[in-house]
C-alpha cells in the first residue's frame, strides 16, 4: 500500500506533535500510576512475601499484618508438635516509638525475629550480618530512612521506649507503606521494644517439611489451635494488600488516575486523528469513488493510529523509565516490571485504535459524490 | 456486443413532496466503445447528477443503468465499489490527487486497490506516467506540478485500472487552453486508439472539436444528441501534443 497513512500523519508536524503529546502523556501517566500501584502492592506485603514462611499464625480475625494482636506464645509448642512442621518461630511486628539522638520521636514498626531462624529475616542487607542481631540492643535499619531516624551509619544509637537501640546493620530498599520504617531486632529485644510480655507473641511463622502439602498442614494446624487463624503466606499477603489498597482507597485512587490518563490519551488522539480525517475527507471520498471499500479506508486510518501509538509509546516509555529511575532516589516507590512495559504497548495501540473509531464512523458516511463538487 | 454504458428512462428526484426536485427526467442514453461523448449544459442542468449515476456513485430514483451490460441499479451498496474499480475511471475538475503522495504513488494507489503491489506495480505506474509524458515526474509531489501535469497524472491514475469507461467531470476547467487541449487529446486517444467509452462533462465550447458526439442536457432532460460535432483538425491536435506518448 502506498504510504498514505504515514504521509498523512507526518505531513502536518504540529498535529503530529499534538497527537504524540497526547499519547506520551497517557503512557507516562498510566505507567507511573500502575508503577505506583505495583510498588504499593509490593511494599504493603513485603514482610509477608519475604518471610520465607509457608504459613502464618495470626490472632483471630486480624485483617492485615500491621494490626496484629498479641496471643499466647504457648501455641508455638502446639505448632512445633504438629506433624509436617519443619520449623516454627515466634515473630513480632508492632508499632512503637523511636527517639532520635536530637530528642525527636518517630513512629516505627519493630520487627522481632530469631536471628538463627531461616524465616522472617531482614533482606537486602548492605552492612552488618544477621548474626549481629544476637547482641542486646542491636537493630537493623534501612538507609532510605536515615533522615527520618536521625541515623548516619553503623554504630549510631537511639532509644526505643526508653531502651537503647544500636545500629549494627543496614538494609537498602525495604520500604513501608505506612511511613513508619521497619526496624529489625532479635525477638528478645522486640518483646521489650514492643512492650509485650514474655508469654506473648504477635505471629508464628511456620515452615513445612519438604513434600508436605501446605494446605493440608494449614487445616490440621487450624483444627488444633483456638482463637487464632492459620493462613498461607499468599492468603495473608492478599489480605494485607487488599486492606491497604482497597479498604483505605489508596489503590483505587492510583488506579483511577491511571484510567484518567487512558481517557485523556483516547480523547486527544481521537481529536487529532479526527481532525486529520476531516482535512483529508476529500481524499477519502476520491478513494471511495475509485472503488476503495470501506475496509481499505479503515486500514489507512488504523495504520495512522498504530504508527502514532508505536512512536508515542517509545517516547512515553523512555520518559517513564527516567521518571521511575529518579523516583527511586526519593520517597516514591514506582516499580516498572517488564510485563507492565510490554502490556503498556498493547494498551497504547488499543487506545489509539479505539480513538480512531470516531474517524472511521465519519468516513463510513462519506458521500463519494462529494468528489464532483469542485 | 453490449454498450459500455446504456441508460433507460433514468430519473433522479431529490427530496419529496412539494419541495421535490427532479434533477433527471426520463433520460435515455447509450455510449459506444471508442467514442468521446461530450455532455454539455448550463449549471444545474443535471450533468453532474447524470455522471454520478453513470459512475455508480449516486443511485437513480428509477430507470435502468447498465455498465458493460450489467444492470447496476439492482446491486447492493457493497457491490458498487467493485463495479467502479473494475470498469470505471474518473477524472475530476479539481484533479483530486493525494497531495502527500508523489505522482507515481498516486498511480500506484489505483493499482493497490486492485491488489497489485510491489516492484511490478511501481513499474506499471511508471509506465502509465510515461504514457502521459510525465515519466520524469514520478517522484514529484502534486504541489510541484502544473495544472496540466496534475490532470495528466489524474488521467494516468484513472486508466491504470484499465477501465472500459472513463468519466471526466470538467477536466479542462482548471487549466489553461494549451494544457486543456493536451488533456482532451489524451481522452480522445483513449477512446479512438484504445476503445474506451469516454464521457466528458463540460461547459467549455472549445472542447467540442474533440468530441464524437455532443449531448446537450437542460433541466434534467436531453435536449439534443448530435453525432456530428464540428470536425476536428487532427493535424492541429497532433501539433499541440508533441510531448504526449501514445497510450499502450
Amino acid at each position: 500500500m502506498p504510504p498514505l497513512a504515514e504521509r498523512n500523519l507526518f505531513h502536518d508536524r504540529v498535529r503530529l506533535a499534538v497527537t504524540l503529546t497526547g499519547v506520551v502523556f497517557a503512557v507516562v501517566l498510566i505507567v507511573v500510576q500502575l508503577g505506583l500501584y505495583v510498588g504499593f502492592s509490593r511494599t504493603t506485603t513485603a514482610l509477608v512475601d519475604m518471610s520465607r514462611a509457608d504459613l502464618w499464625v495470626v490472632s483471630k480475625n486480624v485483617p492485615y499484618i500491621e494490626q496484629g494482636i498479641p496471643f499466647s506464645e504457648r501455641k508455638l509448642y502446639t505448632v512445633r508438635a504438629t506433624l509436617g512442621v519443619a520449623e516454627a518461630q515466634n515473630y513480632i511486628v508492632r508499632f512503637t516509638r523511636w527517639k532520635r539522638a536530637d530528642g525527636q520521636e518517630e513512629a516505627i514498626q519493630i520487627v522481632g525475629v530469631n536471628p538463627e531462624s531461616t524465616m522472617g529475616q531482614a533482606w537486602n542487607i548492605v552492612a552488618g550480618r544477621r548474626e549481629d542481631l544476637k547482641v542486646d540492643d542491636s537493630v537493623f535499619v534501612d538507609r532510605i530512612y536515615f533522615p527520618k531516624l536521625g541515623v548516619r551509619g553503623l554504630g549510631d544509637t537511639a532509644e526505643i521506649v526508653g531502651r537503647r537501640a544500636r545500629v549494627v546493620g543496614l538494609t537498602q530498599g525495604i520500604r513501608t507503606f505506612t511511613t513508619s520504617p521497619y526496624v529489625f531486632t532479635n525477638y528478645r529485644n522486640a518483646l521489650d521494644y514492643a512492650n509485650l510480655r514474655e508469654d506473648q507473641t504477635m505471629f508464628i511463622l511456620i515452615k513445612a517439611q519438604a513434600g508436605v502439602n501446605v494446605e493440608d498442614l494449614r487445616r490440621r494446624l487450624q483444627a488444633g489451635l483456638t482463637d487464632v487463624d492459620v493462613l498461607t503466606r499468599q492468603q495473608f499477603s492478599d489480605m494485607t494488600r487488599h486492606y491497604w489498597l482497597y479498604t483505605t482507597g489508596a489503590g483505587m485512587a492510583v488506579l483511577m488516575a491511571a484510567v484518567l490518563g487512558l481517557l485523556v490519551g483516547v480523547v486527544v488522539v481521537a481529536q487529532t486523528i479526527y481532525s486529520s480525517t476531516m482535512d483529508h475527507l476529500r481524499e477519502f471520498g476520491t478513494l471511495k469513488a475509485m472503488g476503495a471499500t470501506n475496509a481499505y479506508i479503515y486500514k489507512v486510518i488504523m495504520r495512522q493510529a498504530v504508527i502514532a501509538a508505536v512512536i508515542g509509546y517509545a517516547l512515553g516509555i523512555s520518559l517513564s523509565i527516567l521518571v521511575v529511575h529518579e523516583s527511586g532516589k526519593g520517597g516514591a516507590n514506582i516499580v516498572l516490571p517488564w510485563q507492565l512495559g510490554v502490556g503498556m504497548l498493547g494498551l497504547t495501540v488499543a487506545m489509539c485504535v479505539a480513538a480512531a473509531f470516531v474517524s472511521i464512523n465519519k468516513v463510513t458516511k462519506i458521500d463519494p459524490a462529494m468528489v464532483f463538487k469542485g | 456486443m453490449e454498450h459500455p454504458i446504456a441508460v433507460r428512462e433514468l430519473t433522479k428526484v431529490y427530496g419529496a413532496g412539494p419541495t421535490a426536485f427532479r434533477a433527471l427526467d426520463t433520460v435515455n442514453l447509450e455510449v459506444e466503445r471508442g467514442e468521446v461523448m461530450l455532455l454539455m449544459g448550463p449549471s444545474g442542468s443535471g450533468k453532474t447528477t447524470l455522471i454520478s449515476i453513470l459512475g455508480c456513485i449516486l443511485r437513480p430514483t428509477s430507470g435502468s443503468v447498465k455498465i458493460l451490460g450489467k444492470e447496476v441499479t439492482r446491486l447492493g451498496e457493497k457491490q458498487l465499489p467493485r463495479v467502479r474499480l473494475e470498469n470505471i475511471g474518473f477524472i475530476f475538475q479539481g484533479f483530486n490527487l493525494f497531495p502527500t503522495l508523489t505522482a507515481g504513488e498516486n498511480v500506484e494507489l489505483a493499482l493497490d486497490l486492485k491488489g497489485q503491489r510491489g516492484p511490478a506495480a511501481k513499474r506499471r505506474a511508471r509506465g502509465f506516467l510515461e504514457q502521459v509524458g510525465l515519466g520524469p515526474k514520478y517522484d514529484s509531489f502534486p504541489a510541484d506540478l502544473s495544472g496540466g501535469e496534475k490532470q495528466r497524472v489524474a488521467i494516468a491514475r484513472a486508466v491504470a485500472t484499465e477501465p472500459q469507461v472513463v468519466l471526466a467531470d470538467e477536466p479542462t476547467a482548471a487549466l489553461d487552453w494549451h494544457s486543456g487541449r493536451t488533456v482532451m487529446g489524451m481522452l480522445r486517444e483513449l477512446a479512438h486508439r484504445h476503445g474506451r467509452a469516454v464521457v466528458v462533462v463540460t461547459h467549455d465550447n472549445r472542447v467540442v472539436e474533440y468530441g464524437d458526439r455532443v449531448v446537450r442536457i437542460e433541466d434534467g432532460r436531453i435536449l439534443n444528441d448530435s453525432t456530428e460535432p464540428a470536425p476536428l483538425d487532427e493535424s492541429s491536435v497532433i501539433s499541440n501534443q508533441s510531448s504526449v506518448v501514445s497510450f499502450q
